[in-house]
Order: structure tokens, then sequence, then C-alpha cells
């Protein structure tokens, strides 16, 4: 798998509820496309999206082939404490691309 | 043909049932793996999620814009009405379609730390059709909201049409 794009606000006001965006770079097979050789090219997806906020799970997502190529999932958390917020995206090959970013609550 | 003896009279009658039922199950075989044959319906799919339980319309915004011109990827944007305390808040957000080949789109996990329950992302539409939101609050009850859009340009499925 490769890059992940994520988007994090640095800072925030405590209580404040922040948008969080995260991109992943994957070409989410369906598995219903024919190749060249007029095969169908094997299934490859993301199957589960996982954001947690200070190691705690506070969002999640399981995807289906009906989700586009570099699938973008937009949502909200409440800025409690300063840390870390990490995402992490599982495939059908049981590969996991992570990314995190830290922010920083007042 | 180059042996009349035995295709003249008893084996031709046997011979033309064999070869429409071949024909027959040649195509069930050739059709089942592909086709929407193995699809569970809209409502079926929805059923699975909810497990049963009665489905009211509201308090769940779907937005799809109703003219889409790249089936590979459509905004949507789900809203659900609900203050997302410890107490009362959305427990999970399901979308499902009506024509994909596969009726599930996404399902959303939230909890009181989304402070909103408000999701954006972008899915396939493999044709013209309609497509559920479905909430599930903290309360065990399920509301949905649905909307429909126009597709000219597919997502790839070509062996669906």
């Amino acid at each position: 798998m490769a890059r992940a794009l994520i988007n994090v606000p640095k800072t925030a006001r405590r209580g404040e509820i922040v948008e969080i965006r995260a991109m992943v770079a994957h070409s989410m097979e369906t598995g219903y496309r024919m190749g060249p050789n007029g095969v169908n090219m094997p299934r490859d997806i993301i199957r589960r999206f996982v954001c947690a906020y200070d190691g705690e799970e506070v969002f999640a997502a399981e995807l289906f082939p009906a989700m586009s190529a570099n699938p973008f999932i937009a949502f909200t958390l409440v800025a409690t404490t300063s840390g870390t917020i990490s995402f992490a995206w599982t495939d059908d090959a049981g590969e996991t691309q992570t990314a995190s970013a830290d922010i920083t609550v007042s | 043909m180059d042996d009349p003896s035995r295709n003249q009279n008893l084996s031709f009658p046997i011979g033309r049932r064999q070869v429409l039922a071949a024909g027959l199950a040649g195509l069930v075989v050739v059709s089942l793996p592909r086709r929407v044959l193995a699809r569970p319906s809209l409502e079926e799919a929805i059923n699975t999620f909810t497990g049963g339980a009665e489905v009211l319309d509201g308090r769940v915004r779907l937005e799809l814009p109703p003219l889409v011109e790249n089936g590979n990827a459509v905004g949507i944007t789900i809203a659900a009405e609900s203050p997302m305390t410890a107490a009362d808040h959305v427990r999970r957000i399901g979308v499902f379609n009506e024509k994909n080949p596969e009726a599930n789109v996404v399902v959303f996990q939230l909890g009181p730390r989304c402070g909103r329950a408000e999701v954006s992302t972008r899915i396939r539409l493999a044709t013209s059709q309609v497509v559920v939101a479905v909430a599930e609050m903290s309360d065990g009850s399920f509301w949905s909201s649905r909307a429909s859009a126009i597709v000219t340009l597919a997502a790839c499925i070509e062996d669906l049409s």
C-alpha cells in the first residue's frame, strides 16, 4: 500500500468539534472489473478503517467494493486532550497502512 | 449426421433433450457467479444490518447529487440528528444501494467522541439507482433516509448490464 493523506488541525480549544479528513492511495479493485485477458481482476479492497484518539478507538468504518478508489472519509471528533490521532487502513491481504497526527488542545 | 443408423429413430429425441438440458445448465452455470442473482436486495441488506428491527423515516439526512457524471466517485454526506452524548448517540451508520453488484457500500461506527454524527465519503454507483443511509441510535432505534441519483458514466462493471 502506498501513501495516506490526513488532515487534522494542529490546535484546537478543549471541547471543540474538529473535522478530520483521511484518504489513502489504494486502487480498491472491486473484483467485478474485467482484466485484459477477459478474466475478472481479483478483488483487493481496504476492509477496515480505524481512527484512534490517544489509543482509544473513536471512529471506524467497514468498507465494501462500492467505495471509490483512494477511499476518502471525513468525520468529526471532539478535541478532548492534547495527543495523537492515529489512523489505520487494513486491506484484503491483511496489510495495514498507518498514519498519525498530533493535536494540541488548549 | 455421419452415422444415420444412430441418429434416426431412437436416440434423436433423447439427444435433443440432452442438448437442451446441457444448454440450460450451461446458461445457469455461466450466469451464476457474475450476475446479480446472488446479490441480496436493498431491503434484505438493510434487514441484515438492523437485525430485523423496524426502520423509521427521518433523523438522518443523506446528501447525494441528483445527477452524477462519473459513477466511480460520487460524493455523499450523511448527517444524523443526535446530541452525540454518552447517553444518546449514533452507534452506526450503514449505506446501502439498490443496483450495484453488492448491496453494502460502507458501515461507519461512531461514538460520543465524534461530537457530530456527520460523515462524508466517496462511493461508486454502477447505474442510476436509489441509495439508502440507515443510522442506529444508542437506544436501538433505526432511522433512514433515501436519495436517488441518475448516473451518466457508470462505475466499471461491464459484465453487469
